[in-house]
């Protein structure tokens, strides 16, 4: 079923069946995210947290809110406001807009009383910012400043020092090289979203004057929308890729019928330029570390004809599965979601035919099969949705699709074996197992929070949580990254033990499914066990906590010979390892030093 | 467009962002019947209002209508 919060959402219907949708999501038994998320607003704030509450609950996020008094957003953060230091924030949104900037130049300033002005003016938000990273430690998301809806000096009010837009621009501007050297800072874009909107609904006065609302109100689905998606980014909730169809989908046309030469794709007409456009759009996506991925209707030679047409920008190297055939769309996706191994909900299904939109989301309510409409409308349909937002761009990011190739190339090798162990030898594998490096921090927060299936405990971790914990001395961490003759995975999996006495608790264990079956754990235990014995810890305590994806792990500790203490009903399970005889068990990989050059047989 | 049509679809709106479907609406229903019709229920209703019969509400009048009487009025008015 299509839910009214996909994009292209209706926002006046959502805003008039506000209440009777929230009960809706309410009634739904499903688990979600619980973040507590502290508003600070610079104009009335109640209805957009109304409406960012169901737009969080659509992206499995169970949020509570602090709202801080009106326009008291500076207050609250720099004088430490006692119910919101209580209510301990997980977020902090900061709603401001050009309705908080009380003095805008005038033209009778110097460009030094305009650039004192502006400096008195950034650095009101700056200490601000400081002083709520210095309190709280947690993600900040802040507004930058939509266009003035009025331009005093018309045209010129764009350069001129003494304009307004000039002004706000320059401002923005400062905002954002506070992002770009901050971590845990995020601009929300609302200069794009009201340009977007139409600035003119979007600053419609009339809001301001009687509700003091610094947006209209018809516009506060469209914010809360863009809003949530930073928010389910920064938890791990983004989609990770795209499953396309062929025909009418990465050209126009049905190239079993008409043929390569009979198909639209490339500058000769408008219909194939469009689709020449799309692919464009995809391809940039690739290079994002965003999967690509085809499940279409058509003889595979077909399929890949129309992917080696010259004008096709996507070639069938820039994919990572290709099913071509007459099976169901919903079989095809659950395939190449258990080949990515990730999980169906994952993906983003691009089809131009609503019939096999509509079977994939009923036997697969979590994937998201956008209304795509006319092929002119295809980017815009799919980049409004958000299903990417990116909030951290790590190096593994860009080399993602490379990593998915080579464990295809892994996967032919395999067969070729009779005996695993040797098929495990023939990859020449070597790991480095570390404690935390600032160097990586970025990529473990980011697997730590998008691992679900080998993953024995589940907790996420924002970035400044682990930073936290990489400081502290109560910890055992590990990072490890593994290598073959194929390439670099980079990090792979994670460790997190709390030393208690001569015990260890493991509070975090995960791996990415790309290194399943490689023997990368049995390494990982190796080094936790050496480094707790360098710490004096005689025994390891295992936790299981059960959730609807890590299954595969229930068994996994006593699969390194932990002793089961403790099974509850919910299937959560306690395990124990005296490690005082225990014995390395990888013989596969070979353990490398930073420092060293990896091992070459 | 007929009063009693009017009526019947400004209830409809009123069932809908009030999530009541006991509301009846007659001329002298002010905000003190219905609960949850406070001021952020007014903006509520007035946005629907403004999209279910396609047409605007000047801030002048949002803050002077003071029943549903002359709410009906003032929709007959612009779309009579």
């Amino acid at each position: 079923m299509h839910s009214p919060f996909a994009y292209p959402f209706d926002g006046e219907w959502i805003l008039k069946k506000r209440k009777s949708l929230k009960k809706e999501f309410l009634a739904m038994n499903v688990p979600r995210l619980s973040k507590k998320i502290a508003v600070l607003g610079g104009s009335t704030t109640h209805d957009i947290i109304a409406i960012l509450e169901l737009f969080l609950l659509y992206h499995g996020i169970a949020p509570s809110f602090y709202e801080s008094a009106y326009g008291m957003y500076w207050q609250e953060a720099m004088f430490d406001s006692q119910s919101l230091t209580d209510f301990e924030p997980d977020l902090i949104f900061i709603h401001t807009s050009s309705r908080n900037i009380p003095s805008f130049p005038s033209i009778s300033m110097s460009k030094e009383e305009i650039e004192a002005l502006f400096q008195e003016q950034y650095q009101h938000f700056r200490t601000m910012w400081d002083r709520l990273f210095e309190r709280y430690a947690c993600p900040i998301i802040q507004n930058n400043f939509e266009l003035p809806y009025y331009r005093l000096m018309g045209n010129q009010d764009v350069w001129d020092i003494h304009g307004r837009g000039h002004y706000i621009q320059k401002l923005n501007q400062s905002f954002n090289e506070y992002a770009s050297s901050h971590e845990n800072f995020y601009i929300h874009d609302i200069h794009y979203l009201s340009a977007a909107f139409g600035l003119h609904q979007w600053a419609d006065p009339s809001y301001w004057n009687m509700y003091k609302y610094a947006l209209s109100f018809p516009a506060i689905p469209e914010f809360c929308h863009s809003l949530a998606n930073i928010i389910k980014s920064l938890y791990g909730k983004n989609k990770k890729a795209f499953v396309l169809d062929l025909d009418n989908t990465l050209w126009g046309g049905v190239i079993g019928d008409q043929g390569p030469e009979g198909i639209a794709l490339g500058p000769d007409t408008p219909m194939g330029e469009a689709y020449r456009e799309f692919q464009s759009y995809l391809k940039e996506y690739s290079q994002m570390g965003i999967l690509l991925n085809i499940s279409s209707k058509n003889q595979e030679e077909n399929a890949l004809a129309g992917l080696n047409h010259p004008d096709s920008l996507l070639k069938p190297e820039d994919f990572i599965v290709i099913k071509a055939n007459w099976e169901p769309k919903d079989q095809n996706l659950a395939n190449i979601a258990e080949e990515l191994n990730i999980l169906p909900e994952s993906l983003v299904f691009v089809d131009d035919n609503p019939a096999e939109r509509e079977i994939v989301t009923r036997q697969f309510p979590g994937v998201s099969a956008p209304n795509i409409g006319d092929v002119e409308q295809y980017i815009r349909r799919i980049d409004g949705s958000g299903f990417f937002e990116m909030t951290s761009f790590s190096e593994d990011d860009k080399k993602r699709s490379e990593m998915y190739k080579e464990n295809a190339l892994r996967t032919k090798l395999q067969h070729s074996f009779s005996d695993y162990t040797e098929y495990l030898q023939s990859l020449q594998m070597t790991a480095k197992i570390k404690d935390f490096e600032p160097l990586y921090m970025n990529r473990i927060v980011q697997l730590t929070n998008k691992s679900n299936q080998f993953n024995l405990t589940t907790k996420r971790y924002t970035l400044s949580e682990m930073e936290a914990l990489a400081a502290n001395s109560e910890y055992i961490r590990l990072c490890g990254k593994l290598e073959d003759k194929f390439g670099d995975n980079g990090v792979v999996s994670v460790i997190i033990g709390k030393k208690e006495k001569d015990c260890l608790h493991i509070e975090l264990w995960l791996m990415s499914c790309r290194v399943l079956k490689r023997d990368m754990e049995l390494a990982m235990l190796d080094k936790l066990v050496e480094e707790s014995k360098k710490a004096g810890i005689h025994i390891l305590y295992g936790y299981y906590y059960k959730t609807s994806k890590n299954a595969m792990v229930k068994e996994f500790y006593g699969s390194l010979g932990f002793e089961k203490i403790k099974e509850e009903d919910d299937e959560t399970s306690l395990w124990r390892l005296f490690i005082e005889n225990y014995e390395n068990k990888n013989t596969v990989i070979q353990l490398v030093d930073e420092r060293e050059e990896p091992y070459e047989p | 467009m007929s009063r009693e049509e009017v009526y019947e679809k400004l209830n409809e709106i009123f069932r809908d962002v009030f999530d009541d479907e006991e509301i009846c609406l007659h001329d002298d229903t002010t905000a003190k019947d219905i609960e949850d019709w406070d001021s952020y229920g007014h903006i509520y209703l007035v946005v629907a209002i403004e999209k279910g019969f396609d047409m605007k509400i000047t801030m002048g009048e949002t803050v002077t209508l003071k029943n549903v009487g002359e709410m009906v009025d003032l929709i007959l008015k612009r779309k009579g």
